[in-house]
């Protein structure tokens, strides 16, 4: 799986021809943790690019989306992302969303 | 996963995997129905202390782990999907899930339980802006800043005392004049210089700008009076609600939506079997939750013998 920082985000996310579903999450988050599993699933069959932030480790990026509670999902589409997703508490709501948020 | 199994187990925590663990090892087919990962409530804990076997305590997602893979070593399935719809009283069992339709011989329940909703107009909305249900996840966020902890149990006491070391200060709401929570919690709250307790207050309301939490309004259930207090963050700790939606109308429940079943794990639908915290019973714990497993795969047999 991807990992974001402030150097490979506009090249990763915003210039990507493929949306990208970007996860904020931090090592101390117990949810996070509960939902790994599931992206990894989702990173070997989804036709979505799925990335992590580590939030204690790119500030800047969490302060730039107004992230103020973790796991929170953006995804990005043309380098433009719509609603933000919230701790989703099952797998299918996460694939469920990304098709609402495609369209 | 196959079209029919002997047992489809609903939910992946302790209760599920060990009634999948007991199940396969009495010789049935045994699929575990799971929508996100292993552990349920549990897996969310990093330092589970009383559960035997462990001497040093064991991380809560790893024990999840390893029931998960105890069950699957004797040939128990899991599948990675959410169920959406349920047909119990079919034989066999009808569950529609969001990764198709699967059989069941017999259905264990083993859903658990989530945090209950203070149920406040714009809750859902303010997630994340605001309002929180796990201290241990988001208190991190508030660090420096003042925040209010919305109940009057343990997990209201535990919420409080890990804010005040992080919070410049902490507000303990609760409807009540007393904490509901264990002594041993009520000589820490009192030497926390920054808690303050607000007593008989009922939050009716959220106030924000710009879609960011400020305040809560309460009213004084004594006194009828309506207030506000300014806050950056409110956490929900006002207890867990079980996650039976999906079985209502199907199986009975109580009046706080536990389904009904004794030691036996048996439901009032013959074939179905409720373990864990979404069950009628007086304690909820890991090690309850896996007995109700263990339990269940015997009365699961006993059923199957007689179909």
């Amino acid at each position: 799986m991807l990992t974001l920082n402030r150097e490979n985000f506009a090249q990763e996310v915003l210039q990507s021809e493929q949306p990208v579903l970007v996860e904020f999450w931090a090592p101390w988050c117990v949810y996070c943790r509960r939902i790994s599993p599931a992206l990894d699933r989702m990173d070997q069959a989804s036709e979505v690019k799925i990335a992590k932030i580590n939030i204690d480790e790119q500030p800047e990026l969490a302060a730039q989306f107004q992230v103020e509670v973790i796991p929170t999902f953006l995804l990005f589409q043309q380098g433009q992302h719509g609603d933000r997703l919230i701790a989703p508490g099952s797998q299918a709501q996460i694939e469920e969303w990304i098709r609402t948020q495609r369209g | 996963m196959k079209d029919i199994y002997d047992v489809v187990i609903i939910g992946g925590g302790p209760g599920g995997y060990a009634a999948a663990l007991y199940c396969v090892r009495a010789g049935l087919d045994t699929l575990v129905l799971e929508k996100l990962s292993a552990g349920g409530q549990m897996a969310t804990t990093t330092q589970v202390d009383n559960y035997p076997g462990f001497d040093e305590g064991i991380d809560g997602f790893e024990l999840a782990e390893k029931m998960q893979r105890g069950a699957e070593r004797f040939g128990a399935v899991t599948e990675y999907a959410e169920v959406t719809a349920l047909d119990l009283k079919a034989v066999p069992k009808r569950i529609t899930t969001s990764a198709g339709e699967v059989q069941g011989r017999a259905v264990i329940l083993a859903t658990g339980a989530s945090p209950r909703m203070l149920g406040v107009p714009e809750e859902a909305a303010m997630r994340g802006r605001g309002v929180s249900y796990c201290a241990a996840c988001d208190g991190m966020f508030f660090r420096g800043k003042t925040v209010a902890v919305a109940g009057g149990g343990n997990s209201a006491a535990e919420d409080a005392l890990v804010l005040s070391k992080i919070c410049k200060k902490v507000y303990l709401v609760h409807r009540r004049d007393t904490l509901r929570a264990t002594k041993s919690y009520l000589g820490p709250l009192e030497k926390a210089e920054n808690l303050e307790f607000v007593w008989n207050k009922q939050i009716d309301g959220l106030q924000a700008t710009d879609g960011q939490l400020t305040g809560i309004s309460m009213t004084d259930r004594v006194t009828g009076e309506r207030s506000t207090l300014p806050v950056d963050g409110l956490f929900v700790a006002v207890g867990r609600v079980p996650d039976t939606d999906l079985v209502r109308g199907q199986v009975d429940l109580d009046a706080e939506g536990y389904m009904i079943a004794d030691e036996t794990t048996r439901t009032s639908v013959p074939g179905v079997f409720a373990v864990g915290d979404a069950r009628t019973k007086p304690m909820r714990q890991i090690i309850t939750a896996a007995a109700d497993g263990a339990t269940a795969s015997k009365f699961v047999e006993e059923y199957l013998q007689q179909l």
